[in-house]
């Protein structure tokens, strides 16, 4: 039957491995001073995508808006088996938040057309917002199913094409029939994303964006299929209204850096005098 | 998200050591390679694939096999009543993301869809899978089926079976070893009769201790001349898993569980001819074997280094006395000697590969360019002769230095651990467990001192390290050292002259330690060119002549005293056969 998957991704700071200079004294993240990974649920998102084409075949494209320095996530999703990516980097997009980057992502989705599924992180870990997912979703006028957990079958009825899709919702799993296109938000428990594949590593590695090589090196890799297309604004019809500092009219008030203190845990034993120790301490600490 | 090469700066330290661009050169001038879409660029380009392709054997190591090893090493494999065997989930799951990697195909050409490495890098790769899973190490190594096919079997048998192992479908097994035929292989019984109605050969008989006996393709050592008793009448046959072979028992082993060993019945197995008749075991199982042995080597390096990691972790975090007990000299003398056998093991295994690559390059230039100028070929064959002599040294070397190394390393593991490391909590126990095996398998350490010891009384070492006394060292202190070197060489030679002149018996009491000894000027020769590229590894040379000299010293008394009473009065010391209980 064959889906045609896209997926989101995006490039974002380590803040697992936050240091002090991390943040700005203003309270914002101070980029430069973080370095940059693959966003953790995004890598889920490209799993499920290469999945259902290992399963049910069509393709898996990739897009990224960001710094042409994100092309790394892209070569990245081309080393685990994505079969096109695209970077959407204009500096009219910069600053943009996630109703301007929703926007955007959803205009590019629309230009590449021809798609069943759209997947996205749940969220990513820089804002953790997860509404960026969402946001797609209601621009493109697509049925969303948030905290994917699985995919379970999917079905062509007269070229009606719909899917069964689990859900994580916190205490237990729902499942939902979706006609596609849709979009879903993946978890990180969906999956394991698959290593890196050393053959595409060796082929991949030369792929670039033309904005990180010059004209006759990317006129190259353009013969040898491996420049990664570069699209800004205007390749995909945005209103410039809403891109960028002009379409986010979200303000941050303020960042605090909290360290947690608490450390270690304390194990339960699954039996009835484990738990109910357990309740014992939480009523006499006062948390029940 | 660990990563078992790029933590490792030992390992990464080998591609400045070592010419690995020549290495690169060799590899892809002249396999027989054909196109594909990862090619690389230029010789650079080769070494930066090398890099990477480590890199992702890192982390799955790190991140996956790591993760999983312990619940393997709990559970292990299952025997079904059918005869077939249903891997631990954790293994097809390692298995799977292997394949995932495109890692199953290490050393094979690219027109099978192999990523055409030299030995070199994947004998690292192999010392990283093993850190990650020292049994699973097997399932990776058996490789080596697939590179013997690759090496001697007709191009129908290679197109049939070589995809599939590059793609991770299928796994193999060298089936060699009998309930009788163990050590002495030329004593296989299994038979092979040629089928004259159905042209084909089939095999009938037992197979005890197989590794990964249960996999697709299996490689079988078999009697196809039944008047011929000794190793020429042997020969490899390959068949794929099908209902004529049964896995009679999975063997309750005390390591490596999650590598299932394997009693094969054959029943009228259907099979093909590896290669001609009769070069079987004398031809192809010996080839296959020394490949082998070098990756038993680097299942040694393995092992060891996750031991003493695990080790020097708890030796720095323990407090007693009112210190970390790393503060104690013994416990930091047992972590110092881990780390600087580690590195000489490591030494000694990786300059193998990379003489083991020469002579593979060697070998495959007079095999595969024609018209070769009469002098050309000839003294290409004068080479290919050389190195085959040295590395017919130099690998049962690698094998016996890096599995003893790796048992003292993992006991010691547990000593540093103390009552810790005796309890299940810790994995140090699994890794002395796991260790055991690498000094039996694929030959005893005793067989490798038979293997090796004649490169030592031939005059290959003699040769081989007067080569390396040539180098000079700008660094006075370097030269300083490798004077002790020169001198250690020249005791070697009086032992070597002096057992000589007694009788064989004495000569094979003495084998281990002259083999010993000429391992450590062997490897005080590498450290010794390490040592001129780096400073800390100055440091490691002169703690390795520090303990190995001495050695030397005191084995050379012990041969010169002429005591053989181990053989000559054997039945007075050990006395009487105990009664079976």
């Amino acid at each position: 039957m064959g889906l045609n998957c896209i997926v989101c991704v995006k490039q974002v700071p380590d803040t697992a491995n936050v240091t002090s200079d991390a943040m700005t004294p203003e309270g914002t993240v101070n980029r430069s001073a973080l370095p940059t990974i693959f966003n953790p649920e995004d890598l889920h998102a490209l799993e499920t995508a290469l999945e259902i084409r290992d399963r049910w075949g069509g393709s898996v494209t990739v897009v990224s808006m960001g710094p042409p320095k994100a092309a790394d996530v892209l070569r990245a999703c081309l080393f685990r088996g994505a079969d096109r990516a695209i970077l959407l980097t204009d500096r009219r997009a910069a600053a943009s938040d996630t109703l301007a980057t929703s926007y955007i992502l959803a205009q590019a989705v629309k230009t590449i057309g021809n798609y069943d599924l759209v997947l996205c992180g749940r969220q990513a870990i820089d804002g953790d917002t997860a509404q960026t997912g969402p946001q797609i979703a209601e621009k493109l006028a697509l049925p969303q199913v948030t905290y994917l957990e699985a995919i379970e079958s999917v079905k062509d009825t007269n070229g009606e094409k719909s899917a069964r899709i689990k859900r994580n919702v916190g205490n237990g799993w729902e499942l939902v029939d979706v006609s596609l296109p849709a979009l879903a938000t993946v978890l990180d428990t969906a999956n394991e994303p698959r290593p890196l594949a050393a053959k595409k590593v060796m082929r991949f590695k030369h792929a670039a964006i033309p904005a990180e090589v010059d004209e006759a090196k990317a006129e190259e890799l353009r013969e040898e299929n491996l420049l990664i297309e570069q699209w800004t604004l205007d390749d995909i019809n945005a209103d410039l209204d809403r891109c960028g500092l002009a379409g986010s009219p979200t303000k941050v008030y303020r960042v605090e850096s909290i360290v947690l203190t608490k450390e270690g845990f304390t194990p339960v034993e699954p039996t009835e005098e484990g738990i109910s120790k357990l309740i014992q301490e939480l009523v006499s600490e006062r948390t029940l | 998200m660990g990563n078992y090469y790029l933590d490792n700066e030992d390992i990464q330290f080998y591609f400045d050591v070592l010419d690995v661009k020549k290495l690169a050169e060799i590899q892809e001038d002249y396999a027989d390679n054909g196109e594909a879409d990862y090619v690389p660029r230029d010789l650079d380009d080769c070494v930066d694939n090398y890099r990477r392709i480590l890199e992702i054997a890192g982390a799955i190591a790190a991140d996956t096999l790591a993760k999983n090893a312990e619940q393997v090493d709990e559970e292990g494999n299952t025997l079904n009543p059918d005869g077939t065997v249903t891997l631990h989930p954790l293994v097809r799951e390692n298995l799977r993301k292997m394949a995932q990697a495109d890692l199953m195909g290490f050393t094979l050409p690219r027109r099978y869809g192999g990523l055409n490495c030299p030995t070199l890098v994947y004998t690292m790769a192999t010392e990283i899978v093993a850190r990650g899973d020292v049994s699973f190490m097997n399932m990776f190594g058996l490789q080596g089926i697939a590179e013997t096919i690759n090496a001697f079997a007709n191009q129908e048998i290679k197109d049939e079976t070589l995809p599939r192992f590059c793609s991770g479908e299928v796994t193999g097994a060298m089936v060699l070893t009998e309930p009788d035929a163990g050590s002495d292989l030329q004593a296989v019984r299994l038979r092979a009769d040629y089928d004259e109605a159905t042209g084909q050969w089939l095999l009938n008989g037992v197979k005890r201790f197989i590794t990964n006996g249960c996999g697709e393709i299996l490689l079988t050592l078999a009697r196809s001349e039944h008047h011929i008793d000794d190793g020429r009448g042997l020969s490899l046959f390959i068949s794929e898993r099908n209902e004529c072979v049964k896995v009679r028992h999975l063997e309750h082993k005390l390591g490596i569980h999650g590598s299932p060993t394997c009693e094969l019945v054959f029943t009228n197995c259907p099979a093909k001819l590896i290669g001609d008749r009769q070069r079987g075991l004398i031809t192809y199982v010996m080839a296959l074997m020394n490949g082998a042995r070098l990756g038993i080597a680097a299942q040694s390096l393995g092992v060891a280094e996750a031991a003493f990691r695990l080790a020097r972790v708890y030796a720095n975090s323990r407090c007693q006395f009112g210190g970390p007990i790393e503060n104690l000299p013994p416990v930091a003398e047992m972590l110092t000697d881990s780390k600087v056998s580690i590195e000489a093991a490591r030494a000694l295994a990786y300059e193998t590969a990379a003489v083991c690559d020469q002579e593979n390059n060697a070998l495959r230039l007079t095999e595969t360019i024609e018209d070769l100028p009469k002098e050309r070929s000839k003294e290409l064959k004068q080479v290919t002769r050389k190195l085959k002599r040295l590395n017919a040294m130099l690998t049962p070397m690698s094998k016996l230095y890096a599995s003893e190394m790796c048992n003292k390393v993992a006991y010691d593991a547990i000593q540093v651990l103390g009552g810790s490391g005796y309890m299940k909590d810790y994995a140090a126990e699994r890794y002395a467990r796991d260790a055991r095996i690498t000094n039996i398998y694929e030959g005893t350490s005793q067989l490798q001192v038979v293997a090796a010891i004649k490169g030592i009384t031939s005059g290959i070492f003699k040769d081989y390290v007067e080569e390396m006394e040539k180098v000079v060292y700008e660094d006075a202190e370097l030269e300083e050292l490798k004077a002790q070197l020169v001198d250690a060489k020249a005791k070697i030679q009086e032992c070597v002259d002096f057992v000589k002149g007694c009788s064989v018996t004495y000569t094979d009491l003495n084998s281990r330690r002259l083999v010993e000894m000429g391992m450590s000027v062997i490897i005080g020769h590498y450290l010794l060119k390490q040592a001129a590229k780096c400073d800390r590894k100055k440091t490691i040379l002169k703690y390795f002549l520090a303990r190995e000299i001495p050695m030397i010293d005191r084995y050379r008394q012990r041969i010169f005293n002429g005591n053989q009473l181990a053989v000559d009065a054997y039945l007075e010391i050990v006395g009487e056969v105990p009664q079976a209980e």
